[in-house]
This record gives C-alpha cells, sequence and structure tokens, in this order.
C-alpha cells in the first residue's frame, strides 16, 4: 500500500472486551468469600481448587446481577443459555479449563450510548455479555525464580462485556469505558476498581483508510491497567499499526501486552501450540434456565440508569446539560442532590446545584471521607442565604464547620457570630464610622466617582466582621452620601 | 443389627476376610490399615442407621477421609481428600462401614481392571480371568464373600460388566439419582455411582441410603431417597420388551441360552414378553467413545503435578512439569483416551464429532422413550456378550476391550437406570442379564429383579 497522508487519512477501529467482577460475598461456583485483600489461598475449597470430585453449583446472587447489567446496557436476555468449558493449561487454573459460555451466552444485541469526544452522543453496541469465573493469579516476583500460585480470586464471578467494533478512537474507548463504569456502578453490580482487578478490558484494534468499509487486520492488546491507559495504550498501538501500513507493511494479527512504563507494546509470549480452547458445555452444569418472571423481577431492580437521571435533572431543576452530567456522574452524588432539594424548597434547586458541585464536591474530595454535611443541613443552609440572614460567605464558614464538627447551620451560625444584621440603626452606625474615616473618598464620591461604592460595602463588611447586610449596608451608604 | 458389639465383630470378621482375599488384589487398602479404620468406625457408628455395622467397600475413584483416593492411577499416588462423598457421608451417616478402596481400571477407563497402575485384580473363580472393569475391584471383593456390598461407578457399564463376570448383582441407578460429588469425573454426563451385592436386596438397600438430593451436585435431581419396594410374589403385570439388537445372530449360543431361560421364566412368573427395537443401539459404542473421552479429556486437565498429587521428573519449566507428569503418570489407555478426547472436541473436527455424537445420543435415548411410550415397562438384555475374558486377552486390542460394553453403554448415554443380576453359568463362569428401566422408576426395576432372582437357576450352566 502506497500513499501516506499521515494519521488523519487513517480511521481506528477499537472493539472492547470488558471484564468486570460482580458485587457477590460468594464466589461463582462455591461458597467461598469474594472478599479482596485476604492472605493468599485462604479463600478456597474443593470447588474453587478444582480437587477431584468437586462440583460447581451457580451462584444466583451473581445471576441476578449479570441479568441486571444486561438489562441495564439494552440487552435481549437470552432465559436458556449454556455454560462451557474453555479448556487451556496454565498453573492459575486447577480446573484446566475455565468455565465460561461460548455459543449460548446470557444475553446478546444491547447497546449503549455515551459522548464521545469528537462525535457527540454516539452508540456502541453490545454484541454479547455472558458470565463465567475468573482463574488465580500468578505471582512472579513474590520469590527469586519461582512462581507463587494465589487461588483466592479463582471462581470470583465475572461478567465479560464485549462491543461490536464501533469505537472509533482511543479517546472514545476511554469514553465508552466511563460511560460503562458509571451504568455498572450505578446498578450497584460491581465497584468497578481497577485497581482490585474488579475491572479489566482488552481491546480490538485495527486501522483502515479514511472511507473504507472493510475491516483491517486487528490485534489484541492485554495488560491494561487503567482508564488512563486505555488511551495511551490504544494510541501507541494504532500509531505503530498506521506506521507499519505507511512502510508498506502488514500488520499481524497477534495479542500484544502493554507496558505501561515504557508506553509500548510487546507480543505477547507465545503460548505453546494454537489457542484451541476447545470449548463444549459444561456437563456438570445444566443450562442456565431463567424464568420470564426472574427477568422481570431484575428490570425493576434496575435503578434510573445515569443518562435517564441527566436528562430528567436537566429538565426537572432546569440546569444546563453540563451540570446535571456532573451531578449524575455518581449516583450517591446525584442522590444527595435530590434529597438537599426535597429538604428544601424546588425553587432552590439551582442554588443546590452550585453548592454540591462546588463546596459539597470540594469537601468530598479534600477530606476523602463521603459527603459530609447531611442533605437537610445543606437545605437549611441555603434557606439561610437565601433569606437573608447569611451571606453567602458566611454561609460557606458555617458549611466548613458543620461539615468538621456537625450542627444545625443557624446554631453554627448564631455561634459564629455569623448572623446578618439587617438592623438600620446598627448598619447606620457601621457606616458613618466607616465614612468618617475616609474623607478623601467620600469627597471623590461626590465628585461623581460612583464606583467607590463597592469600596465602601466592602469596608462596612469588614468593620462588621462580615455580618452586616450587604444590600442594606449598600442603601444606607447612598442616602448617606447623597445628603 | 444394632448392638454396639455386633458392630465390632462385623468389622473385624470383615478385616480377617480381606486378608484372605488378599490374592485377589481387589483392595488397594493395606490390611493393617484397613483393620484399624473399620475397628474406629464401627465404634463411632451410629447403632440406630439402616446399615449399621455393615461393611461397604469402595471403589478408589470415589472420595474418603479414611482412605487414599487414587483412581488406580501413578498420577494420584498417595493423594488423600480433604472431604469425602456426599454417597460416602451418607452411607457412614446409616452406620456402615467404609471397608477401604476397591482397585479399579485407571480413573475407570477400562473393561477389566486390567488398566490399573497398582496391578489387575483377579477372578475369584479363575484366576486367570478379568473380574471385569473398571469396577473390578468392588466386584471381585463382593463375589469372594469378602463384603455384602460395595460401592462401584459406571460411566458406560463399569458396574454392571463386572457383576456380570463375577456372578453379582449389580445396579446402575437413573443419572442424577445419586450425588456425584466425590466421584471423580471421567465422563460427568455419563458418570454413576452404583451398587455391586451379593443380592438385590443388599445392594438395594446401599442404593436407597446413598440416592436422593444434594445440593452440591447441579446434576443430581432434586428427589427424596429412593424407597424399597416389597419383593412381588410374581411379574403379573410386567411388560418386558426384548430388544433384537441385543439378540444377534452371531450372540454366543450360551448367551442366548441363558437369555431364552429367563424369557421363559418371564412368561411362567406372569410378565407379558414383547419384542422391541432400538434401531440406534449399532451406533451406541462409537457414541459413547466420543462423548465419554471428551468429557475426560477436560476433567482430566487438573491432574498437572502443579498442586497435589507426584510430580515427576523435569519440573523446571512449568511446560515440561505438564509433560513429564501426565506423560508418566497417565497410564496407556488413559492417554489413549485423553487423546481421543482432545481430538474430538478440536475446531474443526467439533461439529464431526462431538457435535454428532451428541445428536445420536439423542437419538439413542429416544429409542427407549419409543418402547416405554408403547407399553413396555423393562427391557431386558445379556449384561454381557461373554463370560469373563481372560487377563491379556484384549489388551493388544483397544477395540475390542470397547466392544465387552456393547450392551451396557446404551443405559448410560440415555441416563436410564439398570441392574444386572447373575443368570447363569457358561462353562462355569457367570453370566449376568439386565434389566435397563425407566428414568427414576427404580422401584418397578427392583421388583421384577427381585421376581427373577427368586427362581433364576443361577448358578446352574445354561
Amino acid at each position: 500500500m502506497g500513499g501516506g497522508g499521515g494519521a488523519a487519512s487513517w480511521e481506528t477501529v477499537i472493539g472492547l472486551e470488558t471484564h468486570v467482577q460482580l458485587r457477590t460475598v460468594s464466589k461463582m461456583f462455591c461458597g467461598c468469600s469474594t472478599a479482596f485483600g485476604a492472605p493468599p489461598n485462604t479463600n478456597v475449597c474443593p470447588v474453587c481448587l478444582g480437587l477431584p470430585g468437586a462440583l460447581p453449583v451457580a451462584n444466583e446472587r451473581a445471576l441476578q446481577l449479570a441479568v441486571r447489567a444486561a438489562l441495564g446496557l439494552g440487552c435481549t436476555v437470552h432465559q436458556r443459555s449454556v455454560l462451557a468449558r474453555k479448556n487451556y493449561f496454565y498453573p492459575d487454573l486447577p480446573k484446566g479449563y475455565q468455565i465460561s459460555q461460548f455459543e449460548q451466552p446470557l444475553a446478546t444485541d444491547g447497546s449503549l450510548s455515551f459522548l464521545s469526544p469528537e462525535r457527540g452522543v454516539a452508540m456502541v453496541t453490545i454484541q454479547r455479555l455472558h458470565v463465567e469465573e475468573d482463574a488465580g493469579k500468578s505471582l512472579h516476583d513474590r520469590f527469586p525464580k519461582q512462581t507463587a500460585i494465589d487461588l483466592n480470586r479463582c471462581g470470583v464471578p465475572l461478567i465479560e462485556i464485549v462491543t461490536g467494533p464501533d469505537l472509533r478512537s482511543p479517546q472514545e474507548a476511554r469514553a465508552y469505558l466511563q460511560t460503562l463504569k458509571q451504568v455498572l456502578e450505578y446498578t450497584d453490580i460491581s465497584d468497578c476498581d481497577m485497581e482490585k482487578g474488579s475491572l479489566r478490558v482488552d481491546a480490538n484494534v485495527s486501522v483502515r483508510r479514511v472511507g473504507q468499509t472493510a475491516l483491517g487486520t486487528k490485534t489484541e492488546v492485554k495488560n491494561i491497567n487503567s482508564f488512563a491507559y486505555v488511551e495511551k495504550a490504544l494510541t501507541v498501538e494504532r500509531d505503530r499499526q498506521i506506521a507499519l501500513l505507511e512502510g508498506g507493511g502488514t500488520v499481524e494479527q497477534q495479542t500484544l501486552l502493554y507496558d505501561a512504563k515504557a508506553n509500548a507494546v510487546r507480543p505477547q509470549r507465545a503460548k505453546e501450540g494454537s489457542h484451541d480452547y476447545r470449548y463444549f458445555p459444561d456437563p456438570d452444569l445444566p443450562p442456565l434456565v431463567l424464568k420470564e418472571e426472574f427477568i422481570a423481577e431484575q428490570q425493576t431492580q434496575l435503578p434510573e440508569l445515569p443518562a435517564k437521571k441527566r436528562e430528567r435533572f436537566a429538565e426537572k431543576y432546569a440546569l444546563s446539560v453540563t451540570d446535571a452530567a456532573v451531578l449524575t456522574a455518581e449516583r450517591a452524588v446525584a442522590d444527595y442532590y435530590e434529597a438537599v432539594v426535597h429538604a428544601g424548597s424546588e425553587a432552590d434547586a439551582k442554588m443546590a446545584a452550585n453548592w454540591v458541585m462546588t463546596e459539597v464536591l470540594a469537601d468530598a474530595k479534600e477530606h476523602g471521607d463521603g459527603l459530609r454535611v447531611p442533605p437537610g443541613a445543606l437545605a437549611n443552609l441555603i434557606g439561610l442565604v437565601r433569606g437573608g440572614t447569611l451571606s453567602h460567605q458566611a454561609a460557606k464558614r458555617v458549611f466548613s464547620e458543620v461539615a468538621e464538627h456537625g450542627g444545625e447551620p443557624r446554631n453554627v451560625a448564631e455561634a459564629l457570630g455569623l448572623i446578618q444584621v439587617a438592623d438600620t440603626g446598627v448598619v447606620g452606625r457601621w457606616v458613618s464610622e466607616v465614612l468618617g474615616a475616609h474623607p478623601t473618598e467620600v469627597e471623590r464620591y461626590r465628585k461623581g466617582e460612583i464606583k467607590l461604592l463597592q469600596f465602601f460595602v466592602g469596608q462596612v463588611m469588614k468593620v462588621s466582621r462580615g455580618k452586616a447586610d450587604p444590600k442594606l449596608a449598600q442603601k444606607v451608604l447612598e442616602e448617606k452620601l447623597a445628603a | 443389627m444394632n448392638d454396639p458389639s455386633e458392630a465390632l465383630a462385623s468389622a473385624k470378621a470383615a478385616a480377617d476376610r480381606l486378608v484372605r482375599a488378599k490374592r485377589l488384589n481387589a483392595s488397594l487398602t493395606p490390611a493393617k490399615d484397613l483393620r484399624k479404620a473399620l475397628v474406629t468406625q464401627a465404634q463411632a457408628a451410629h447403632p440406630s442407621g439402616v446399615l449399621y455395622g455393615m461393611p461397604v467397600a469402595v471403589k478408589d475413584n470415589i472420595c474418603t477421609l479414611e482412605f487414599p483416593t487414587t483412581c488406580g492411577s501413578k498420577i494420584l499416588e498417595g493423594y488423600r481428600s480433604p472431604y469425602e462423598a456426599t454417597a460416602v457421608a451418607k452411607l457412614k451417616a446409616a452406620g456402615a462401614l467404609i471397608a477401604g478402596k476397591t482397585n479399579c481400571d485407571e480413573f475407570a477407563m477400562g473393561s477389566s481392571t486390567e488398566h490399573s497402575a497398582f496391578g489387575r485384580s483377579l477372578h475369584p473363580f479363575d484366576k486367570t480371568r478379568v473380574p471385569g472393569g473398571s469396577s473390578g475391584g468392588s466386584a471381585a471383593l463382593v463375589a469372594a464373600g469378602v463384603v455384602p456390598a460395595a460401592l462401584g461407578s459406571e460411566t458406560g457399564g463399569s458396574v454392571r460388566q463386572p457383576a456380570s463376570f463375577c456372578g453379582v448383582v449389580g445396579i446402575k441407578p437413573t443419572y442424577g439419582r445419586v450425588s456425584r460429588y466425590g466421584l471423580v469425573a471421567f465422563g460427568s454426563s455419563l458418570d454413576q455411582i452404583g451398587v455391586l451385592g451379593r443380592s438385590v436386596h443388599d445392594a438395594a438397600r446401599v442404593l436407597s441410603v446413598i440416592s436422593g438430593r444434594d445440593a452440591k451436585d447441579s446434576t443430581c435431581e432434586d428427589r427424596d431417597p429412593l424407597r424399597l419396594p416389597n419383593v412381588p410374589e410374581s411379574m403379573q403385570g410386567f411388560v418386558i420388551g426384548i430388544p433384537k439388537e441385543y439378540f444377534p445372530a452371531d450372540l454366543d449360543p450360551a448367551v442366548r441360552r441363558a437369555c431364552d431361560r429367563v424369557i421363559r421364566l418371564f412368561k411362567e412368573l406372569g410378565a407379558a414378553v414383547r419384542e422391541v427395537s432400538l434401531p440406534h443401539t449399532p451406533y451406541a459404542v462409537a457414541t459413547y467413545y466420543i462423548v465419554a473421552p471428551a468429557e475426560a479429556s477436560s476433567n482430566l486437565a487438573r491432574y498437572d503435578g502443579a498442586r497435589y498429587g507426584p510430580r515427576f521428573n523435569g519440573s523446571e519449566d512449568v511446560r515440561a512439569l505438564y509433560r513429564t507428569t501426565r506423560g508418566e503418570g497417565f497410564g496407556a489407555e488413559v492417554r489413549r483416551r485423553i487423546l481421543l478426547g482432545t481430538y474430538v472436541l478440536s475446531s474443526g473436527y467439533y461439529d464431526a464429532y462431538y457435535r454428532k455424537a451428541q445428536q445420536m445420543r439423542a437419538l439413542i435415548a429416544q429409542d427407549f422413550r419409543n418402547a416405554f411410550d408403547r407399553g413396555v415397562d423393562l427391557l431386558f438384555t445379556p449384561t454381557t456378550p461373554t463370560p469373563a475374558f481372560k487377563a491379556g486377552e484384549k489388551l493388544a486390542d483397544p477395540v475390542a476391550m470397547y466392544l465387552s460394553d456393547i450392551f451396557t453403554v446404551t443405559a448410560n448415554l440415555a441416563g436410564l437406570p439398570a441392574i444386572s443380576i447373575p443368570i447363569g453359568r457358561i462353562k462355569g463362569l457367570p453370566l449376568g442379564g439386565q434389566f435397563i428401566g425407566q428414568a427414576f422408576l427404580e422401584d418397578e426395576m427392583l421388583e421384577a429383579a427381585y421376581a427373577l432372582e427368586r427362581v433364576v437357576p443361577a448358578t446352574e450352566e445354561a
């Protein structure tokens, strides 16, 4: 292939396979705990160790969550699906096969809309969603020249979510993943913690000339450990493929591992023989037959999903789409915001949004222990500002105090002496004091330099230590300066 | 029996009998260990159990806490299971005494017990012959009078075939009647724990105890334990089907004579006898030797030396560890079946072999349903095409060995219950005939077996 023309003349095609750990107490096929961080090989039993004679029994809770995920992604959930064995040898795979699904997966034909940085609202097809068990972990750095095996993860329930080749850039891949994560967190299906391995991504990447419809030869990129690396790894691989093709070479279909330190991909050490997993239906497990009522029940357990909530917030609370997106990014924040609005007045919805997006999120970020001011307290605080009892500045101080030590905002404001003074006599005395102290400025004002009014207001606030009602102060100042 | 001293006496007597039967190489448990274990169990057993004090030997592919579980394989030499099979736990709860582990073909793959890594078992009547297999050790111990009953397992006739060879009763229950939890898997969709017994009653009461639901096995049916039928006076009302495909023109005339004698007895007992056809029978052995090895190739992948069992030389890297452990740990027959099974599941061959075999399996099962739908209660056939063969006779010819299961594999493929009972002798060697029953109607099948057992001249030449 000749030509060239740089990256702009190439189109990137990406499909993602995401493994997500289901939030269950016990494993997929036995009663062992799924708790993260237990000492090696302590959350194990004959079943997940694959001891001779042991048999798997499917975890119903895992199936509930998997069906919920499928419904949340708009998939068709099949009433009959088949658990199959994927056969391969690896020391952290004690049975010599992984129980997964192949020919008849749990769900197919879903889609997820997400905000593409390049294309705006875009749609990804979810080709299939199936359940499977996790393998154990091989630790190559624990003992010199030896490999240690930890089988705690073995049998942990996963779903695999496979998209079509619908993503068009590394940035889109990242945006899709963020949206997917949001949905899975919202529905409480997974904690999606990449550091704990509860969300893992493999990517299929190919490039083609803009305008071509046939797909190019793809490679599979593995070992991507964070959302930021998704973008980086895919960019590296895309650029590698384009450079190859522009140099007259061809892309070889292979599996690549991403090396985050070097920001490079390298071919996976070839496993012996070819990848023939010899899938066949697991004879130890009858087909998964889900009653219609079971599926319907999972549908009722689905909360409002992020996209829906975003639209509703924007409309109902008259928020900008951007604000609605910030407020709905996490379910906990969205729920908190609505609680604040419900505890106060819907008329304050916009003000509540500002408070949540600034003070509340900043506080949560700084202290890392959640949303510390109860929604009712924040609603009251907002009420005090709207009613003129507290200045915005003073309210911020009250917020910090309540976040730190708790308490009812009005009481806290009183204790701190922050209640605004709206008594004309008291404010008048502060005004007189300020005017007396600044004769030059008074002179200039009277000669027409009326922008000095704000300076006087500031001085009154200073003298009153923030307690003066700024509107009243301005009014009294204007009167006295006009006299 | 419900007296602790009787249980203790029973335990000691069983241990003594086992010592005398040592030459059979039917038990893999050393006499000293067995005596100790039996006495300990007799002291702990609950006198209220329905099998109180009854010694029951257990095939070595069923997990026990008291004894190692090696499946007759070097690859599991010395392996001790940290848990016991549900069937074993149920036996113990009923007061039975686990009387050691019995020899078998490696991982239950074989029909002669010659494929055991621990040497072949001898036929109790003729040491130059095989006791059948793969549950040959269990059959030989029961036939030699060492234990009244023993657990075996079936994937394709491994209880009924040795029962036929050794002149004892062998029951293979409906797939899903007995929990497979703790039965080391060979062909999971076919495997089922069965019972060998001196009599229909001994086998049946053990089966009744081990049957019933088990939350640990998803393929075990949610049913109450089997209830034993009364011994009937006659076979009045029974319709016995005689499938013509099991009586080919070249059938051993003595086997035919033995079966004809039984058919006459059915009529004398008041049963109706009807010829039926199971047209897909000729494909059963081929189907079986695709399905069972396919599942075995996956089931036996776990024996890689990484976690348990002995490791063989060359564990420098993990691939070498696999190669040497599996290459040296498994015997020739097991390796042959793993290769066969790997082949039929490989991409490009799956549709031609495994999928086709599954389709044929469904047709074989349909044959049985058709016969039963036409009013037949039970089918009767010879259990084996011949009496016990000579040791070494079929070792060089695996297909000849496979064909000794020709009459038994169908019940496994269709998941149906079957029982073999002795129906006569051929040149002094026992021969069994089998009933194949309808799914989960073991009680009907046992009723017929009780009736036949009372009248059949089991020790007379056919």
